[in-house]
């Protein structure tokens, strides 16, 4: 015991000083709790001279002090009153002066409808008045994105249907997804993270942000400042598809193009695969008959060039000239045949001549020849008496004596 | 651009290619041996898009989560 009670006395712990405790507690308790989300009931709140907020958070069964800095009073969107039940965003600090631990609220969050629609509106007039929902702004969608970024919960109908559309018309598309949180604290800012980390990894040649239906409250985080900022901020072109037809978000307005949900998304992102086929079916078309008319162009005007006047003026020429020679011999051979009736005639009329002075013209004409054998007599001297001798006529021989 | 750009090209670039090449033809002021490489590319270049069209499943990669820009890959399965 005695030993016991001196070892006590021994091992005593120094007392530390309140500062000391305080230090550790403040430490101890500001890197245990990080940033963290809370969410209660507004009560006491006081909006100080010096611009500060002060109020406590409050549940049914506890409650925590909190502070709100001047500096961060400009991002809030609404007039915080006693009652209100609103999301605080901050981490967990010790004041040591008041030996209290509070919560310095960063940013606050109505959680009433009330409030979320007027929070909405603030901020949406404030971003249009910063230009953020200007037509100009507006990034042009490829028409053929090759590689879509979808940001979406991994679990959520969003990503099933987005799947389902562009699985049916344009299967071929390459799609990354990047999961987010899509509602509940924190999930604004997972949702601009992965905006800007899909930037950094700029693979994506269009981002869609997806979200299926759902309440004000479930579609609240893209109506948050930092996502509007961070589609904004995005070099991408970015589509959001959040809720339905009728759920219009602050993503909505900053966004390149509003698909009203996310099967239209996907329907306006990628183009109809069968819709292109025809195009290509079309060029495909186009291309053959333009090729085709421009060689029938050109094969005309050869055929033109064939059986123009000049190209065809020698042919014609030596057309004229074998005329013309086929003339000239039809004349040389009239000609000719003249020259031979006339040399013709000229020979009758001689060979007449020359027939009336032979020996047989003269017959003819009523003469005889006087033969002594074969001698012809042309003188009476030379004919003696009883000299037998052959008389010639016309029409043949006789004998005759001399007497 | 020559053919192994085209080739490399994305979807939208060949499209691109394709569309200058019709309109090339259609305007007609291009020679006949123009025409008839313009034809040539633009058909191979309507073939490619069209075979580039013919995948039938739906492929999602995962961007990791983690630091680097890494894709994983996560199977087309539908839950």
């Amino acid at each position: 015991m005695a030993t016991n009670e001196k070892a006590t006395m021994n091992d005593a712990p120094q007392a530390l000083s309140v500062s000391d405790i305080t230090r550790q507690i403040k430490a101890s308790l500001e890197q245990r709790f990080g940033r963290i989300w809370v969410q209660g009931e507004i009560s006491n709140f006081k909006h100080h001279t010096s611009g500060h907020m002060y109020f406590t958070l409050k549940d049914e069964s506890a409650q925590i002090s909190a502070v709100m800095w001047r500096s961060r009073i400009a991002s809030l969107l609404f007039t915080p009153e006693d009652g209100m039940k609103v999301i605080a965003r901050g981490g967990i600090t010790v004041y040591p002066p008041r030996g209290n631990y509070q919560i310095d609220v960063e940013q606050l969050t109505p959680v009433g409808l009330g409030e979320l629609q007027v929070a909405f509106e603030r901020l949406k007039r404030k971003l249009a008045a910063e230009g953020l929902f200007d037509e100009s702004s507006k990034r042009p969608l490829p028409r053929f994105p090759s590689r879509i970024g979808i940001i979406t919960s991994e679990t959520g109908a969003a990503l099933q249907d987005l799947r389902t559309v562009l699985a049916r018309r344009f299967p071929s598309i390459d799609v990354v997804l990047l999961p987010v949180r899509v509602q509940g604290v924190g999930a604004a800012e997972e949702i601009a993270e992965a905006l800007h980390r899909m930037n950094r990894y700029g693979g994506a040649d269009v981002i869609i942000v997806a979200r299926g239906g759902g309440s004000l409250e479930d579609l609240w985080a893209f109506n948050e400042e930092i996502v509007a900022r961070a589609i904004a901020a995005s070099r991408t072109p970015v589509v959001s598809a959040v809720g339905h037809e009728i759920d219009f978000t602050i993503a909505d307005f900053v966004a390149d193009l509003r698909a009203p949900t996310p099967s239209a998304a996907a329907e306006m992102v990628v183009p109809d695969r069968n819709e292109i086929l025809d195009v290509l079916r079309n060029y495909e078309y186009t291309m053959r008959q333009e090729a085709l008319q421009l060689i029938e162009g050109h094969r005309a005007r050869v055929n033109g060039l064939v059986s123009s006047y000049e190209l065809n003026r020698p042919k014609d020429m030596v057309r004229e000239f074998a005329q013309k020679l086929d003339e000239l011999t039809r004349v040389h051979a009239m000609h000719t045949s003249h020259l031979f009736d006339r040399t013709k005639q000229s020979y009758d009329a001689l060979r007449k001549r020359l027939a009336g002075v032979s020996p047989e013209g003269i017959l003819q004409r009523g003469y005889a020849i006087v033969r002594r054998g074969d001698a012809v007599i042309s003188r009476a001297r030379l004919l003696h008496h009883e000299d037998e001798t052959t008389l010639q006529f016309q029409d043949g021989s006789v004998k005759a004596k001399v007497q | 651009m020559s053919t192994k750009r085209a080739q490399k090209g994305s979807f939208e670039s060949s499209l691109k290619r394709l569309e200058e090449i019709v309109d090339s033809l259609e305007a007609g002021k291009v020679s006949l041996d123009e025409a008839v490489e313009l034809y040539e590319e633009g058909i191979r270049l309507s073939r490619e898009c069209a075979e580039r069209l013919k995948a039938t499943e739906l492929k999602i990669r995962k961007l990791a989560k983690s630091a680097g820009e890494d894709l994983e890959h996560e199977e087309a399965d539908k839950e």
